[in-house]
């Protein structure tokens, strides 16, 4: 068997490890589902008929790829924070002693995070389908890259927060902390052109903001940066932070 | 090997050399550093000084190879419980590299060999504690390791439960060639499966020999007599060759004899006895005279015992 054979096999068995969890733990999928539906039809509704966002576009469609990048953001991150679970259950620990190095076990745990991130996302574009958004072939495959590499570099920062991360009580720290903050920063819900300063340079640093500015571009045909930077940013963001989870990873105490 | 936590010295200077296929029991309470030892050799740990081989492998330096040779079943249930069985076992061979081409006939040997095969489509949540030890047994076994490691495969386990798994690892060392390590507080466990045990004190091996040496230590079977003649000589007994030991006690007399069995109707064709008991050395007994202290057989606090509960079902 070559190696590379090996190594694959290894991938894909810590996806599969994570696929099959995703389907099975229902309540989670459900929750995670319901939340940005809530967001796009509650806020995106009650909005919409009160507010007029430049561009005079519809503000629930405006928020429709904020709202996709919300569930990203949520499902990444958690994911990644997730591994304090498989810590605790002794299930990673099964795997650290398996002849599998730390970075293997990092990409494997990433591609789960993208799958997840995915399958969300998917169920959303279906709504968006529904409440009036169009799509061609190639704003679909152009979303699908947008969101790989969001949720790639979201589910790595999840991964370095976890392997940090002893005990439960620091999940609620990073939901305050990250998640929210990552969310309400990226201009998901707002114009980001005409920001007072000290937010400007906030949403500046959120890797969000040029997702939620890609998907706007690609979906709405309107943004603030040109594409070619927002995709840029993220790819940047996608090296820095998977390579911030693979050392991370690497120095995780097994036991 | 040494390892050392800021204040604690969890294994101190442990030297061991443990036999191609024995059953090597670590016998020792709760914090005598037996889970640190495997963990090391495992390469989950590193040792603070020294090293050790495992299948001639350096644990530091080529710790991918100590993992292909090892299986580990840990003292906590580590399988996934949302997956399958079999699912796991699938998993974890993919992990292992186990060559797709006999993928398939490994997990179903492995589930043949625990008494599962019949479950093996359930998710593990649904199996008993005892059910989820055996699994992890078979996903030890998944890559046909040289060394299978159990760290307190029994613990928290109800008395039925445990024998049975007892039989299944005793049927293991019949079947397959494997050298076995295992770590438990309970001294039956390693009297009944174990071809040498090191007991272990505080981090380190304060006695290493066969069950059946650890107790000759003791001097013996135990004799107690109650003697018809209160005050009768006994000077007698002293120069049988199989009394290792004499003492008087609360009016009884108190012998140390090689094979009691044989010997208590010689004996009493020397003194006339009122009453004679006998008793064999137990494990536990060489445990305490080595330690000063009882082995305590309880499951260890926290996290465990939320396991411990499952084998109520």
């Amino acid at each position: 068997m070559t190696r590379i054979r090996v190594y694959s096999d290894k991938i894909y068995a810590l996806w599969l490890r994570e696929v099959k969890v995703f389907f099975r733990e229902k309540s989670r999928l459900v929750a995670s589902t319901f939340t940005p539906l809530l967001w796009l039809f509650v806020i995106g509704s009650g909005f919409s008929s009160s507010t007029s966002i430049a561009h005079s576009i519809d503000y629930q469609k405006f928020i429709f790829p904020g709202i996709i990048c919300m569930s990203v953001v949520f499902s990444a991150v958690f994911f990644g924070s997730y591994i304090i679970w498989d810590r605790k259950f002794d299930f990673l620990k099964s795997v650290m002693v398996a002849p599998v190095s730390r970075s293997t076990i990092f990409t494997g745990k990433a591609f789960g995070g993208m799958t997840n991130s995915l399958i969300q996302v998917s169920i959303l574009l279906v709504v968006g389908l529904i409440i009036g958004v169009q799509f061609s072939p190639l704003t679909l495959v152009q979303t699908i890259v947008i969101v790989l590499l969001l949720s790639f570099a979201l589910t790595s920062l999840g991964l370095t927060l976890g392997s940090y991360m002893t005990s439960l009580e620091g999940f609620q720290m990073i939901i305050s902390f990250v998640v929210f903050p990552l969310f309400f920063l990226s201009g998901a819900l707002f114009p980001i052109d005409k920001l007072p300063q000290w937010l400007s340079v906030l949403t500046t640093v959120d890797p969000v903001t040029y997702a939620v500015d890609a998907l706007r571009n690609i979906i709405l045909g309107i943004g603030s940066h040109p594409l070619g930077l927002d995709l840029l940013i993220l790819l940047l963001y996608s090296c820095v932070l998977g390579a911030l989870g693979t050392y991370s990873f690497r120095r995780m105490k097994a036991v | 090997m040494t390892k050392r936590y800021e204040k604690l010295t969890a294994v101190d200077n442990l030297s061991l050399n443990i036999e191609q296929g024995e059953v090597f029991g670590l016998l020792g309470q709760n914090g005598a550093g037996k889970t640190t030892v495997i963990h090391m050799l495992a390469t989950l740990l590193k040792p603070t000084s020294g090293s050790a081989t495992v299948n001639n492998f350096d644990i530091q330096k080529e710790p991918a190879k100590v993992r292909t040779s090892i299986g580990i079943v840990f003292q906590v249930p580590s399988s996934d419980d949302l997956l399958t069985g079999y699912e796991n076992l699938q998993i974890h061979a993919m992990l292992y590299g186990v060559d797709p081409s006999i993928r398939e006939k490994r997990i179903q040997d492995a589930f043949e060999l625990v008494g599962l095969t019949d479950r093996k489509d359930d998710q593990v949540k649904k199996y008993s504690g005892g059910m989820r030890r055996r699994l992890e047994i078979a996903r030890g076994l998944i890559h046909s390791p040289k060394v299978l490691f159990l760290d307190e495969p029994t613990l928290g386990l109800d008395p039925s439960s445990r024998e049975t798994m007892w039989k299944y690892i005793q049927q293991l060392v019949k079947q397959e060639k494997l050298t076995i390590i295992l770590t438990t507080h309970y001294m039956e466990e390693a009297d009944m499966l174990c071809n040498r045990i090191g007991i272990m004190d505080k981090g380190k091996i304060i006695a290493l020999d066969t069950p059946t040496n650890l107790k000759l230590m003791l001097g013996g079977d135990i004799v107690k007599l109650k003697l018809k003649k209160h005050d009768s000589d006994i000077t007698v007994l002293k120069n049988l060759p199989y009394v290792k030991k004499i003492e008087s006690l609360d009016g009884y007399v108190v012998l140390g004899v090689d094979d009691a069995k044989k010997n208590i109707p010689e004996i009493l064709k020397h003194v006339e006895a009122e009453s004679v008991e006998y008793s064999s050395p137990t494990l536990s007994d060489v445990f305490l005279k080595l330690t000063g202290k009882n082995i305590k057989e309880q499951a260890e606090g926290g996290f465990l015992e939320r396991y411990v509960q499952y084998d109520k079902n």
